[in-house]
């Protein structure tokens, strides 16, 4: 844990959002709570996931070191304090760093470096979501991390947890010849709209949204998200309108489905306040219970399009008109990027083979005539702080800091000036990034498998480690048809690596054989990376880890000697059909025993013996904490905010904040019956006293009605000045107001299970 | 100020002859032995990243890594946990942390680090921050440490001060030592004497 912690505290920050600033202050008082022991731990849980505080492999104190499980006896266990069921306090974790469509500029790509430096393991991860993940990050130090972002106008707010993930969009939008426009700024006015919106808050599942410019790439990925929308124009009495394609109900996960079209044009103006009223029926109608079940494709599956499509109106038929749908409409042009340097063409000069391979590979021409944007291959979607900050010199050198991450682990440097990329290529080679092959076979995708992550079955990093530096070395001599072709790797079903959507797809399983673990990965071939992610892949069989490779080796030879003009890797594996498939792997399936080849019983990049025992409890799901739950967590934490206050003499905050603190409780618990109840101090006091203090439900079997009165007294009294006693008075006042909200919610939630207990109370 | 989070590299002799790869599996059985008195959680590789953290031995209090930074081979000493004591009590915690795990990668693995360079890095930019003024304000407790460190030996110190980097001190001798003699000079009989 930073001995600095408590200093950045004190450090005063510009952030360009300061509700950013104030969430983390909130976060750090509900740490502490915690640590007291004030907050249930998997309410903690959940609140820090929506911090993009994750867990991570072995933080139940266990690891399997080959031989047995170990202990590991972290200092807090000694305490039992723990910050999720069954995860140990001081057991390192990831934080997940939100990066909207993702735009990143030099200075974040700075602070970035000095976290991953100062926090985690001087590595920085680009994730198949366009986020920056820092690894072995001690909880009692995310608030600190997170101050540091704000000041550079980054969140990890809502980057877990079953809230609206990182909106994504493809990293070409607003350069790219193939769009209808740019995407950049409504993916940008929906992720900061959605983030910490009420309505968002109450899913049973992640919500993950999308953007595309076109709908022939794969660069958006559409297909496979919660909602996707593509960019299309029409033009209506001579007008052209700018609008989106609209799905809903796409996921990849054990259960892949492909999204469906809910509008195919859906009007600009429109693009938020639907996104919002999908946001409401999701919450109000998706499974809470079965976690397996509750994305929104099982809702949109279960009710069907048409049925989903018309709630969606209705809902959006009653929602109030919110200036911030389209005020950022005004705007639109205001964030367009511009180039440093004057276009020019590439010159003649002769020039290295190595560039001219990074230039076949890793330039992507744009629409604006002269300009470029490179891919920086990242392998397995890895940077150091000193290749971060390396970076951010050349976007500043020689753009104006245009930077965006990629669904495919890698960064773009957009607006490059076609005649600079022969020293931004050496530039790059110098911090060893300048690597060839973007987009091709040897820019394998890969989640984190068993290297840090709790439900990672096999070790898909060191799988894609060993597949891309086999590949890279003949990768100059192989057939075009096969350069081209995706592989991705995902270390469990659950599909972080995008597996389904790759011409070679991979995700870890395990088999049994004698007394023995045998990692293995399932074969999923045929996906379609793009029109959007437009088809999924079909799994051929489970092969051993350790012979993946020739797995590869086997399934590319055949298609280049056998493949029929321009035929795809899909319509080869199509035509020659999964029985043939699973006859050439089907030698490779075979496991010898243990002394025949104890190789096979290890996973990549890994010599333990391979045991599936250090599979967690995964927190992808995030947990289950219902609206109301939260509510009174938010209560909990003023009155603790009214009581510091308190001990630093500041009575009229203290009482100003002691009684927020049960308007909070008893707007909660209002909203349980009236969820639409207008944030109005007068209206909430109105509510509760006609809904729970007349009705008695607020009342204490011992006490009568005397809490619900501390309520509506201090309500009364809320604007006058607070002596020091009034102060102590309300904070007492406070907690009890807070006990009985609780105790009333156990009510509410009793007499929803059984109805014939509500008219006993 | 408070001197925290003292990172301490000592460079490789001979990197060539090193095969990183095996390493992974040395600091598991580290784990398997928990082979130092410290609680040690995982191992990460990132022997793909050019110039990177090449191997890393996680653990709660520090990591240690056979680091590539720069380029230059060698074991990386990261206190994560925050130490007691004056500057120069720190310092040397730290680097008998660094020294001690040299020795066993010497005796046990066969490497041979240099002991005429050291580099010492405070990964904390806020407690330290990388200025000629932080160097001024450490530079007697610096001097103080390096004198026992190298037993009175000559030595240079090199601050670089970009405003970038975390506050990072470069030390060189001519003289002759070896881990072992270093951990030595560190010894508390040797404070004592």
């Amino acid at each position: 844990m930073k001995a600095s912690n408590s200093l950045w505290r004190e450090q005063p920050i510009e952030s360009p959002f300061p509700e950013l600033v104030r969430e983390i202050e909130i976060y750090e008082t509900e740490i502490e709570l915690r640590k007291q022991g004030k907050m249930d731990e998997k309410l903690f849980a959940e609140t820090r996931l929506r911090r993009g505080a994750y867990g991570q492999r072995y933080d139940n104190g266990q690891r399997w070191d080959g031989k047995e499980t170990q202990i590991l006896p972290f200092p807090s266990s000694a305490t039992e304090l723990t910050k999720g069921v069954n995860t140990v306090w001081d057991a390192p974790g990831m934080q997940r760093i939100k990066v909207p469509f993702g735009g990143m500029n030099p200075q974040q790509l700075e602070v970035m470096a000095e976290l991953a430096e100062e926090y985690s393991d001087g590595i920085a991860h680009v994730t198949t979501r366009q986020d920056f993940q820092l690894h072995f990050v001690h909880v009692d130090d995310t608030p600190a991390l997170m101050r540091r972002l704000a000041a550079v106008g980054i969140t990890t707010r809502e980057a877990c947890g079953n809230s609206v993930r990182n909106v994504t969009a493809c990293p070409f939008s607003g350069v790219c010849s193939t769009e209808s426009f740019d995407v950049t700024p409504y993916a940008k006015g929906l992720a900061y709209f959605l983030l910490g919106h009420p309505d968002v808050q109450d899913f049973g599942r992640k919500f993950k949204v999308a953007f595309s410019g076109c709908k022939d790439e794969g660069c958006g990925l559409v297909n496979m998200h919660d909602m996707g929308v593509i960019a299309v124009k029409k033009t209506e009495n001579g007008v052209e309108k700018r609008g989106f394609e609209l799905y809903v109900g796409g996921g990849l996960g054990t259960v892949p489905h492909q999204a469906k079209l809910f509008d195919a044009f859906l009007p600009e103006e429109e693009l938020l306040p639907t996104a919002q009223a999908i946001s409401r029926v999701f919450a109000r109608l998706g499974e809470k219970k079965n976690r397996n079940r509750a994305r929104i494709k099982f809702l949109v599956a279960q009710l069907g399009i048409e049925e989903f499509k018309r709630l969606v109106l209705e809902e959006r038929a009653t929602l109030q008109q919110d200036p911030r749908w389209t005020a950022y409409l005004s705007e639109i042009h205001e964030s367009d990027e511009k180039p440093l340097r004057p276009s020019k063409p590439l010159t003649d000069t002769p020039r290295s083979e190595a560039f001219d391979r990074w230039y076949k590979t890793n330039i992507w021409h744009q629409k604006q005539e002269g300009y470029a944007t490179a891919t920086i291959t990242l392998p397995l979607g890895d940077i150091t702080a000193d290749q971060l900050r390396a970076v951010a010199d050349i976007s500043r050198q020689f753009t104006n800091g245009t930077i965006r991450t990629t669904v495919d682990q890698n960064i773009v440097l957009r607006w490059i000036s076609e005649a600079d990329l022969p020293e931004v290529y050496s530039a790059l080679e110098a911090i060893g990034l300048g690597q060839p092959g973007a987009g091709t076979i040897v820019d394998i995708t890969s989640c984190p498998g068993t290297d840090t992550c709790k439900l990672g079955i096999s070790a898909s990093r060191g799988l894609a480690g060993e597949l891309r530096q086999r590949l890279a070395e003949k990768s100059h001599a192989m057939d075009e048809a096969v350069q081209n072709l995706h592989i991705k790797v995902s270390g469990c079903f659950n599909s972080c690596g995008q597996h389904h959507v790759a011409d070679l797809g991979f995700y870890g399983v395990s088999r049994h054989s004698g007394n023995y673990t045998v990692p293995h990965f399932q074969v999923v071939l045929g996906g379609e990376w793009t029109h959007n992610a437009g088809s999924y892949g079909l799994a051929m069989g489970a092969v051993p880890a350790k012979r993946i490779p020739e797995v590869v080796e086997r399934l590319t030879g055949r298609y280049v000697s056998e493949r029929q003009k321009n035929e795809s890797f899909k319509a080869f594996i199509q035509r020659i059909g999964k029985v043939q498939v699973k006859n050439m792997l089907d030698d490779l399936t075979r496991i010898p025993s243990h002394d025949e080849d104890p190789t096979l019983y290890t996973d990549w990049g890994d010599n333990r013996e391979f045991t599936i025992g250090d599979i967690g409890v995964g927190e992808c799901a995030g947990e289950v904490v219902s609206h109301a739950e939260f509510g009174l967590a938010a209560a909990e934490r003023q009155v603790f905010e009214a009581q510091v206050f308190l001990d630093e003499n500041a009575y009229q905050k203290a009482g100003e904040t002691a009684y927020a603190s049960m308007f909070q409780a008893a707007k909660t618990l209002v909203e349980e019956q009236f969820f639409n109840v207008p944030n109005d101090r007068d209206r909430i006091a109105e509510e509760f006293r006609t809904r729970f203090y007349d009705t008695k439900l607020f009342w204490d079997e011992y006490a009568g009605g005397k809490f619900g009165h501390y309520y509506l007294r201090a309500h009364e009294k809320a604007n006058e000045p607070y002596t020091p006693e009034e102060a102590h008075r309300r904070v007492e006042e406070a907690q009890l107001v807070i006990e009985a909200a609780h105790s009333c919610y156990r009510k509410l939630l009793a007499a929803k299970s059984s109805p014939k207990q509500l008219s006993r109370i | 100020m408070n001197v925290q989070h003292l990172n301490i590299k000592f460079y490789i002799e001979n990197p060539e002859a090193v095969n990183l790869a095996d390493f992974a599996a040395v600091f598991n059985t580290w784990i398997q032995k928990q082979a130092l008195e410290e609680l040690l959680i995982d191992v990460a590789d990132y022997l793909h990243v050019h110039n990177g953290p090449g191997i890393m031995l996680i653990g709660h209090a520090a990591d240690y890594s056979l680091d590539n930074r720069a380029g230059r081979l060698g074991l990386l000493y990261n206190r994560k946990e925050p130490l007691d004591g004056t500057t120069q009590e720190k310092l040397a915690q730290a680097a008998r942390a660094a020294l001690t795990v040299a020795q066993i990668l010497d005796k046990e693995n066969g490497l041979k680090f240099n002991a005429r360079e050291v580099q010492l890095i405070v990964n904390d930019r806020l407690l330290v921050p990388n200025t000629a003024e932080t160097f001024a304000s450490l530079e007697s407790d610096l001097k103080a440490f390096f004198d026992r460190f190298y037993n009175g030996a000559e030595y240079t110190l090199a601050h670089h001060d970009d405003p970038r980097e975390r506050f990072t001190i470069n030390v060189n001798t001519d003289s002759n030592f070896n881990m072992e003699t270093l951990l030595e000079n560190l010894s508390v009989e040797a404070a004592h004497a």
